[in-house]
């Protein structure tokens, strides 16, 4: 029975380093499903909380129109975090379950989300920055080789740039505005650049998941490579409208064909991971709040379905 | 915590992109009846009009071929390649037929 298991997992690794893709039914390694699980779930959950600091200048978008694109952008958020679950749900993991461990605090997602926005040009750097790392995750995981995470990945990504493309466009219009206005876009970009770089995760020689995960075809290139592109993608774009980028170390090295840049403070991704980012018991509360505001509207709908049922 | 553990029921879903090609499954979702799942599937997979037509199927309705039987179900065609029209060669003259 060994003998069976050891054969089937280096069947599984052949299969997964010729770059061919694992479907739900498949054998899988217990290992292999359980980081599935894992990074598909803290993915959902980081969709569904991101919603969070948006949401809350919905109400306040300085025009109509801005008004109509953030919803929609949030909205596409709520249908990013049920692509995942779906995905998840594949794996033999119970929805409800997953929802669970994220409102007891036992689930982790992505730490970005415990920084409050403060301002509108926030929902600028936000779309910017925090979905411009989050492109620069996700357009390698279209290619993972487990086939649903793959295809949600992909909706994923065809909507994402939407997303960041609008973020560039708040910053734009408010580079073009008054002292006041241009201060407010810096203002953002300086407390929003470190903790999008921390969106990488920790440095390669620190990271946990990354090599058997780079061996699986999960993850395709090491956070510290992700963290340079989005650096070097980043500081044009930034010039291009007139922001300075918030770090004194940053400057273009020729010979590397890259940008160096000053070192990300790893206490403060620690902290914040640990539970003491300033938004963090926040957030949780938040979902909480919402998911035992929904609980009346999800018993009627089941309430309403069985009487149907019963009547057919 | 007052988490309600029981899920609606999981249903996937199946959207026709355009008339004239089929369904195409897209992904599942939770939904408590057949109505409410279409109108779920509308806002989940559906929000850049990818589709103009939605299937259902409860989860629970589907049966899938077990991957262990894709050596009975689907390696006989290997051997009959003559199955395909590359199997027969054609003198140039009439490569078009």
């Amino acid at each position: 029975m060994i003998e069976t298991q050891e054969h089937l997992r280096k069947e599984f690794d052949a299969y997964v380093a010729a770059d061919k893709k694992i479907e739900p039914k498949d054998w899988m390694p217990d290992a292999y499903r359980k980081t599935l699980i894992r990074q598909i779930s803290q993915h959902a959950h980081s969709e569904i909380v991101g919603m969070l600091p948006e949401g809350k200048w919905i109400t306040r978008a300085p025009s109509l129109q801005r008004k109509a694109i953030l919803l929609a952008k949030v909205q596409d958020e709520a249908g990013h975090g049920l692509y995942l679950y779906s995905a998840a749900e594949t794996l033999g993991v119970d929805r409800a379950d997953l929802v669970a461990d994220l409102l007891s605090g036992k689930a982790k997602y992505s730490s970005i989300f415990n920084y409050p926005s403060l301002t509108w040009a926030d929902i600028g750097a936000i779309g910017w920055l925090v979905d411009g790392a989050a492109i620069m995750n996700q357009v390698p995981l279209c290619r993972c080789s487990y086939g649903p995470y793959a295809r949600a990945m992909t909706r994923v990504c065809k909507e994402e740039s939407f997303h960041q493309r609008q973020g560039y466009s708040i910053m734009m219009q408010l580079m073009k505005g008054t002292d006041a206005q241009k201060e407010m876009a810096q203002d953002a970009l300086n407390r929003w650049w470190w903790p999008a770089l921390m969106m990488f995760g920790p440095s390669d020689s620190e990271s946990m998941h990354s090599s058997q995960n780079m061996k699986w075809n999960i993850k395709r290139f090491s956070n510290d490579e992700l963290r340079q592109r989005m650096v070097d993608m980043t500081v044009p774009q930034a010039e291009c409208i007139g922001l300075k980028m918030p770090d004194p170390d940053l400057k273009w090295n020729e010979d590397k064909g890259g940008h160096d840049f000053g070192e990300i403070d790893w206490t403060e991704f620690y902290d914040v991971i640990a539970g003491n980012g300033i938004c963090n018991k926040e957030r949780l509360e938040d979902r909480n709040k919402a998911h035992d505001d929904g609980e009346w509207v999800r018993d009627a709908a089941v309430a309403y379905s069985e009487k149907r049922n019963a009547n057919t | 915590m007052s988490e309600n553990k029981s899920n609606w029921p999981l249903w996937e879903v199946f959207v026709r992109s355009r008339q004239g090609l089929g369904h195409k499954h897209v992904g599942s979702l939770h939904a408590s009846d057949a109505e409410m799942a279409i109108g779920n599937a509308r806002d989940v997979y559906t929000r850049r009009q990818e589709g103009v037509s939605i299937w259902v199927v409860p989860a629970e309705s589907i049966t899938a071929s077990a991957p262990a039987d894709s050596e009975a179900l689907f390696d006989p065609a290997n051997d009959k390649i003559y199955r395909h029209p590359t199997f027969f060669v054609l003198p140039d003259e009439v490569n078009h037929m």
